[in-house]
């Protein structure tokens, strides 16, 4: 399982500084891992409480909608939903989380040139149904929770990339990178121990053999 | 820093609200035409897109792969028949692959 190298000493202090190193990457890596975990947690909660919220309310008013489809003429629904009051436009700028660039959404809402304090509704009163206002309501109602939705779960996307991403790189300095080079600093360490002894044991031979011809 | 738009994909009957509001709206009716427009405005500069998991259940992958990166953020959500629990799925999948370990929804499966 080790690494293929001459058995030298310049070669084992090459090696012995490559696993400090390597220790010191993965203790850093191992941090890094767990600090997104816990972020990661801390917005997953998020991201399910709002997710089941903004599912529920979502499918009332649509339900809702398709109330007043029902009780209205398609051309009238379509009529009354030609211009919208407003338009929204997002800006987008980044946030950090632990170096995972996450978009953060800031919507801006224009007004459609109808003034100040116009309503939400883009229809006169007369020949709609109250099913499609209560609709409209909750959708309106709902939006700046749909961009959180979105900006969350992008952010968790994100970061779960970054963390098996992460694991992998911790995984394979602690199971495969440090135990190789531990594994090859013992071979080079037994091998230099090795040839020592067998200096020794040649001068004591050649001792002997030098005092025998005296 | 430059501006984006927000875009709905979905069926007629679910989305046509979404466009009081001010959101962009583009019913489809088949998955193939909803793919189409997915590539569409993401080569756009729309910055979010929803997109009913309805349709979404048949462009898993291309929805993956958006998911990796920066922008766009496409989210699911759920049409006028109700939610298919899509959403739900993925952020479970996300913690499944973020931790190894379902620890989120454990007390309830």
């Amino acid at each position: 399982m080790e690494i293929r190298v001459n058995p030298t000493r310049m070669e084992l202090n090459r090696l012995k500084k490559r696993l400090t190193m390597a220790q010191r990457g993965h203790k850093l890596l191992k941090d890094k891992r767990d600090e997104l975990i816990r972020q990661f947690i801390i917005l997953v909660r998020k991201n399910k409480d709002l997710r089941e919220h903004i599912e529920k309310e979502l499918t009332g008013a649509f339900a809702k909608f398709l109330l007043a489809r029902a009780v209205m003429p398609a051309e009238n629904l379509e009529e009354a939903l030609m211009y919208p009051t407003k338009t929204v436009s997002l800006e987008i700028s980044k946030q950090n989380i632990m170096s995972v660039y996450a978009p953060k959404f800031n919507w801006v809402e224009e007004e459609g040139g109808r003034g100040e304090g116009s309503s939400i509704y883009p229809y006169g009163f007369v020949d709609t149904s109250a099913e499609l206002d209560i609709s409209i309501e909750t959708l309106s109602e709902i939006l700046p929770q749909l961009m959180e939705l979105a900006e969350i779960e992008k952010a968790v996307q994100l970061l779960a990339e970054e963390i098996e991403k992460t694991r992998r790189r911790v995984n394979a300095l602690e199971y495969i990178l440090i135990p190789k080079l531990e594994e090859t600093i013992r071979y080079i360490t037994m091998k230099l121990e090795e040839s020592e002894r067998g200096a020794l044991t040649r001068l004591m031979k050649i001792k002997d053999v030098v005092r025998a011809k005296m | 820093m430059s501006t984006y738009k927000i875009a709905v994909i979905g069926d007629k009957d679910s989305i046509l609200g979404f466009k009081t509001i001010g959101v962009d709206t583009f019913p489809v009716t088949s998955s193939e035409s909803a793919l189409n427009t997915l590539k569409q405005l993401v080569s756009e500069n729309y910055g979010v897109i929803f997109v009913t998991e309805e349709l979404a259940r048949n462009m898993e992958d291309v929805i993956n792969e958006l998911h990796r990166r920066y922008l766009p953020a496409v989210v699911l959500i759920p049409n006028s028949k109700g939610a298919l629990g899509m959403g739900i799925q993925q952020i479970k999948d996300n913690v499944e692959k973020a931790i190894g370990a379902d620890i989120l929804f454990r007390k309830e499966g």
